[in-house]
């Protein structure tokens, strides 16, 4: 095959490209490529680009099932070694972080994020909750009027807060604004190479970033759980008195013989286990990221994903230890 | 001259004839990210005193190399002696004060964003020293107005500029008036009399404070000013030139001749102009 390139004034990438292609085609099928009159511009932009003779480029080798399964099997147990490390090592750094003079928690970093998880999570952790109590407690209202038993709102309402919505509601809404924030803050730190920083200064990541964030977090989500259990029987208590028209004595005093001491601290303990599961989940992920703004982006929402289905197990385990 | 030959005469002092300890002996090196390895069996000694200088195209082990110095990569074969340290054999409590003699400073300056650049500045000095508050925050100042940042102080590293924020990060790496100072590109991507500055300054530091620095470069004008050793890493971090920078100049060894030619080495391997693929030519 002959190509006449004598008309042609300027040869981009695209026209080298496609001379290439025909070039190769044409010796795929086992003729050969000819040039005649290759114009001034033409042999410029030929001239530039250089080509393998062998067409293989390395490229990645596809990796064959057993060998994906294998990768994943091991990278699984390497993340629960690597999470173990970080639960040990955040245990460890708490105990000791407060004696000696070198590698203190810092006091001031804790109240940041005291102030961060609580205060910042305050309004929305105690709107949901008032909302969630006034929805449940609707519609249980219009099924236990038709059986005359009104007053069981004020258990049922008080019971599931405390012991389930509660704790629930509040860790779910802290695995969404902290847990993400915790992974992303770790991992851009991890991306920029602050963290690789922070050790070669001969400073802990963990005692530096994690523990102030454990530590927070520890105190706050109980403080928020009993926000968050207050306002939902408080939405309870306005169907109760609209709907149900139960008075504030009647609501009152039902409330004192439902609840007991052990309701409220079984969902106090769940609490705490959910503000470790969501700054392990987030911490853990964020130090794992890899692949710059994609992987940011990718550890968050693993955080956020895999601390909510945590949380919802965890809970479901308590709950059989608890109250079965 | 060969590689051994240079290393063998540049570690006899020309005063004693005494053989000076290397401040960093690294021996059969193989260290990776999980895959394969980026530095594959390197050996090099650095002598302590000096500025040198580690030259090499992208991806061949440069920073990699200072990774494994401070210990942030443990090697998968071989080692990494600092000072006589192996830092991946250390204990945390032998780590944190071997650290104490070693600076790094990243390549984007790597600088804390929560904490002001004073507080980035300070932080080695609370992590390594006993001294008061008000010591370290005279140091800090003294430390910032080395790099010219004084007026910084109570900034925020998202406030700096690229050259300001690695100015930051030289001062934070210099704080605790390291032995072993490591600077992985200095002053790349910085304008020329900033980064002239920073040249000044390392040889300052060496000077007064008898440090050791090891920088990792590409700019000749940088080698050229500060510079007394050279050494060339190839891809896979194979060791192509080790020796001071005169030997360097007039070495043999074509990419490190190229280098300094300021020549593209030729596009090697199997490839071809495409005119000549076209045309037939072999």
């Amino acid at each position: 095959m002959r190509l006449d390139l004598s008309g042609v004034e300027r040869m981009d990438s695209a026209g080298a490209a496609f001379c290439a292609l025909l070039q190769r085609r044409v010796a795929a099928a086992g003729g050969t490529l000819e040039l005649s009159g290759v114009s001034p511009a033409a042999r410029d932009s030929l001239s530039v680009f250089r080509v393998r003779d062998s067409d293989a480029s390395p490229g990645r080798r596809r990796e064959g099932f057993f060998e994906r399964v294998g990768g994943s099997v091991y990278s699984s147990f390497l993340g629960f070694v690597l999470f173990a490390v970080l639960v040990t090592d955040t245990f460890y750094a708490t105990v000791t972080g407060f004696f000696g003079r070198r590698q203190r928690v810092r006091l001031a970093a804790i109240i940041e994020q005291m102030i961060r998880i609580g205060l910042e999570s305050f309004a929305i952790v105690g709107l949901i909750s008032f909302l969630v109590g006034l929805t449940v407690s609707l519609q249980s209202a219009v099924q236990l009027a038709q059986f005359g038993a009104n007053i069981f709102l004020v258990d049922l309402i008080a019971l599931g807060m405390t012991r389930e919505l509660g704790p629930l509601i509040t860790a779910i809404i802290l695995a969404g604004r902290c847990g993400s924030s915790i992974a992303a803050e770790l991992a851009t730190m991890v991306i920029t190479e602050e963290v690789d920083a922070l050790r070669t200064m001969g400073v802990q990541p963990v005692r530096f970033l994690v523990v102030p964030r454990y530590i927070a977090i520890s105190i706050m989500q109980p403080l928020l759980t009993m926000m968050a259990n207050l306002l939902g029987i408080l939405g309870g208590f306005v169907i109760a008195l609209v709907s149900l028209e139960i008075g504030p004595e009647a609501f009152g005093l039902r409330l004192m013989n439902s609840l007991m001491l052990w309701d409220i601290v079984t969902g106090l303990i769940k609490s705490v286990a959910f503000a470790w599961i969501i700054v392990f989940v987030g911490a853990h992920r964020g130090f794992q990221v890899y692949g710059g703004a994609v992987g940011v982006g990718k550890a968050t929402t693993d955080s956020v994903v895999q601390a909510i289905f945590a949380v919802i197990v965890a809970d479901a385990f308590f709950s059989i230890i608890f109250y079965l | 001259m060969t590689r051994q030959e240079s290393q063998e005469q540049r570690r006899t002092s020309p005063e004693t004839g005494a053989e000076p300890t290397p401040i960093i002996s690294v021996r059969d090196l193989v260290v990776g990210y999980g895959g394969p390895p980026i530095i594959d069996g390197l050996s090099i000694d650095i002598l302590p005193g000096r500025v040198t200088a580690i030259i090499g195209g992208s991806g061949c082990g440069k920073s990699t190399l200072l990774k494994s110095v401070v210990g942030l990569l443990t090697p998968q074969a071989g080692s990494v002696r600092v000072a006589g340290h192996d830092l991946a054999a250390l204990d945390e409590d032998a780590l944190v004060g071997a650290l104490s003699n070693v600076g790094l400073l990243f390549q984007q300056g790597a600088l804390l964003n929560s904490i002001t650049v004073a507080q980035n500045v300070a932080m080695p000095l609370e992590v390594h020293s006993r001294l008061s508050r008000e010591v370290i925050a005279l140091t800090v100042r003294l430390k910032l107005e080395l790099v010219g940042l004084a007026h910084a102080a109570e900034l925020l590293p998202s406030e700096l500029s690229g050259g300001m924020k690695k100015r930051a990060g030289l001062a934070r790496a210099m704080v605790l008036d390291p032995e072993l100072l490591l600077c992985d590109e200095p002053s790349a991507g910085l304008d020329p009399q900033t980064a002239a500055d920073i040249d000044q300054l390392i040889l300052r530091l060496k000077d007064t404070f008898r440090m050791t620095v090891v920088v990792v470069t590409h700019e000749l004008a940088s080698i050229e000013a500060i510079a007394d050793d050279v050494v060339m890493l190839g891809r896979g971090g194979v060791l192509l030139f080790s020796g001071s920078k005169e030997e360097a100049q007039r070495c043999g060894v074509p990419e490190v001749r190229d280098f300094f030619a300021r020549r593209t080495p030729e596009a090697g391997g199997d490839t071809r102009p495409l005119l000549d693929v076209l045309e037939g030519r072999p």
